[in-house]
């Protein structure tokens, strides 16, 4: 009996971990887009989301329905996202790896004063996009929410794997990452497939931007969230899209679980308030014994 | 006869610098020179971010949370322990130096980006870390040197007399912060014209290569991280003794960004450009807030400045500043020659 309702206990906890992991994987896929194809870590990826997240608020404010909120913000994000590389990566295309990341830091600030400046700090409400009702499936309580996002990551996930092996748009962006001169003379605009990437990511990030924001949110929402996102992508290995997901998605079990170990029977646990300097020590300890991840390529470097 | 000349110029511009230093405060109001102190402190942060990111090319954003061990130490020794603060501060940068060397370690493996993300996931992580350390933190509240441990406190009762001369709590804190940015400023500079400054810049350019000279990456990786947190702690240290006051919110990741925004605004690595740095990040919340009084207009124009500089003048004033003095004095003593 015991036994029992531990297993239910700890189901529940893994089907938590697995929604909120979702949601890092949206984010994760993101941040290994751009990546891949510039070989840059956009650290203005959770504030990109952040702001999108604010317009579909604000949308609602204004009378639009929840749904065509979403629809509208998931496009804004996606025109964002090519004009932010257009106008501000572009210029430093060339520029070491270090000068980019620093222009996306640059970003960040950008973002979140706009935030600041626009939407002011106090926090703001928005609905869920499910029900956080709790369905009963072989005896463990799971909500229709969290079942929800699942559903989201994945499907999001195989879109984009759809689109990047079946469609020509797909297979122009991996010929970009995989040889940009070469494509070039095939007739590829490069630069417009990377700033397709940076709209793909964008657009991403809004969607997992949304699923983070209820019930309530605030201009540093995302932040950890980001943390988080890294964790996962640096978990499955940072250029691997499939690592991403599956990086993401342990992480989210591994974060819950670790923190809920009392509540399974084993009268300790580690505190909810260090989720954040666990990740860090996921970050550390896979960047330190395998750091090209579950599924990354190794990196050998050239001098 | 031209290193004369440079020389003789760099003497006089240093001494220049100096005495309107020490002279400053008599002009400015005694409110104002805690200003100044902070943006010392800032100086003194951005030097020793600039020895590991601009010298020795490893990017840090892990450097609020650098500071934060300084401060903090800073803060226990005071409250827990009744030492005076001032004597705390180069403890403050001995302790956070030995975290610099550990945070070094992962540094060794870790290049570029990835090295990026483990110190962003520190700076973000560190103010979960602090308020889980409560007995020596004191949590969520802080530490609050004014009440815990008032008598340690310089100048708390408003005049601090040194040698004879009395001077307000705020000049005080002004010149301890100036004459300690400055013997710090001496040292990189001596440290960064030395073997050891070499190598670094070696391994910035090239790892492989410089390792094919011989320099030993591993030491000089690990050493820049050390002694780059020294001048984190002793920054740290230096704003808690001004602030009197700690709380895990004080050394947030976005103060390790803004360090970052100062060192790229000054010119990564260029020394004499981390003074227009740290007046930068001094001063433009002030400007700002002049401009217009709405939330995050401060941060719009950090992050445009930031965007703008990396876009059009990577070098940053310092670089900026070579470049419009270089063809002027070169033409003036090349003649002599």
């Amino acid at each position: 009996m015991v036994f029992a309702a531990d297993w239910a206990g700890f189901a529940q906890q893994v089907v938590g971990g697995l929604a909120s992991g979702g949601i890092y994987a949206m984010l994760a896929l993101a941040l290994v887009l751009i990546y891949r194809s510039t070989g840059v870590v956009n650290f203005a990826q959770g504030e990109m989301a952040m702001f999108t997240t604010f317009l579909a608020w604000a949308l609602v404010q204004h009378g639009v329905g929840y749904w065509g909120a979403v629809a509208l913000t998931v496009l804004i994000a996606f025109a964002g996202g090519i004009a932010l590389e257009r106008v501000i990566i572009r210029p430093v295309e060339r520029a070491p790896a270090l000068t980019i990341a620093i222009v996306t830091l640059g970003l960040f600030f950008l973002l979140n004063g706009a935030a600041f400046w626009i939407w002011s700090p106090e926090q703001k409400y928005l609905r869920s996009a499910f029900s956080t009702r709790p369905v009963e499936i072989a005896g463990v309580q799971i909500s229709i929410q969290d079942l929800g996002v699942i559903a989201v990551a994945v499907a999001a996930a195989t879109l984009l794997a759809v689109l990047f092996r079946f469609t020509k748009v797909g297979l122009a962006m991996r010929a970009v990452v995989a040889n940009p001169d070469s494509s070039r003379l095939l007739g590829i605009r490069v630069g417009w497939m990377l700033a397709l990437g940076w709209g793909l990511a964008a657009a991403l990030g809004s969607v997992a931007g949304l699923l983070t924001a209820s019930p309530s949110f605030d201009q540093s929402f995302m932040q950890p969230v980001l943390l988080y996102a890294f964790a996962g992508a640096i978990l499955g290995g940072i250029d691997s899209a499939l690592g991403a997901v599956v990086g993401s998605l342990l992480l989210g079990v591994f974060l819950n679980v670790v923190t809920s170990l009392d509540t399974l029977g084993l009268g300790w646990t580690i505190d909810n308030d260090l989720r954040l300097p666990a990740a860090l020590a996921v970050i550390l300890l896979v960047l330190l014994i395998r750091p090209s991840g579950l599924f990354g390529t190794a990196q050998v470097t050239r001098a | 006869m031209k290193a004369v000349a440079r020389n003789a110029v760099r003497v006089l511009l240093i001494g220049v610098a100096i005495a309107v230093m020490i002279v400053l405060p008599s002009y400015v109001s005694d409110f104002h020179s805690r200003d100044l102190a902070q943006a010392g402190v800032f100086f003194i942060a951005i030097v020793g971010l600039n020895i590991v990111t601009g010298y020795a090319g490893q990017i840090s954003l892990g450097h609020g949370a650098l500071m934060a061990i300084g401060g903090y130490t800073t803060a226990n020794l005071v409250a827990h322990h009744g030492l005076r603060d001032v004597w705390t501060i180069p403890l403050a940068g001995l302790l956070t130096g030995v975290i610099g060397l550990l945070v070094g370690l992962p540094a060794l493996r870790l290049s570029g980006l990835y090295l990026a993300l483990a110190t962003f996931g520190l700076s973000v992580a560190m103010p979960s870390i602090l308020k889980h350390f409560s007995g020596v933190t004191g949590g969520d509240l802080g530490l609050r040197l004014v009440e815990e441990a008032p008598d340690k406190i310089t100048g708390l009762s408003g005049t601090v007399t040194i040698w004879g001369y009395t001077l307000t709590q705020n000049h005080f804190l002004y010149y301890l912060t100036w004459s300690i940015a400055l013997v710090l400023l001496v040292a990189a500079w001596a440290l960064l014209r030395s073997g050891t400054g070499r190598a670094f810049r070696a391994i910035r350019d090239s790892e492989l290569a410089a390792e094919s000279f011989g320099v030993n990456r591993a030491l000089y990786k690990t050493l820049a991280f050390g002694i780059s947190g020294f001048y984190a702690g002793v920054a740290g240290s230096l704003l808690v003794v001004s602030a009197e006051i700690v709380n895990p919110l004080s050394f947030t990741f976005l103060l390790s960004i803004t360090l970052l925004v100062g060192t790229v605004v000054g010119g990564l690595g260029s020394l004499s450009g981390m003074i227009v740095g740290a007046f930068f990040l001094e001063y433009l919340p002030d400007l700002s807030d002049r401009v217009s009084r709405a939330p995050g207009v401060a941060s719009i124009v950090y992050g445009a400045v930031i965007i703008l500089v990396m876009i059009a003048l990577p070098g940053g004033a310092g670089g900026a500043l070579k470049r419009f003095s270089e063809p002027l004095t070169t033409r003036l003593y090349t003649r002599s020659q």
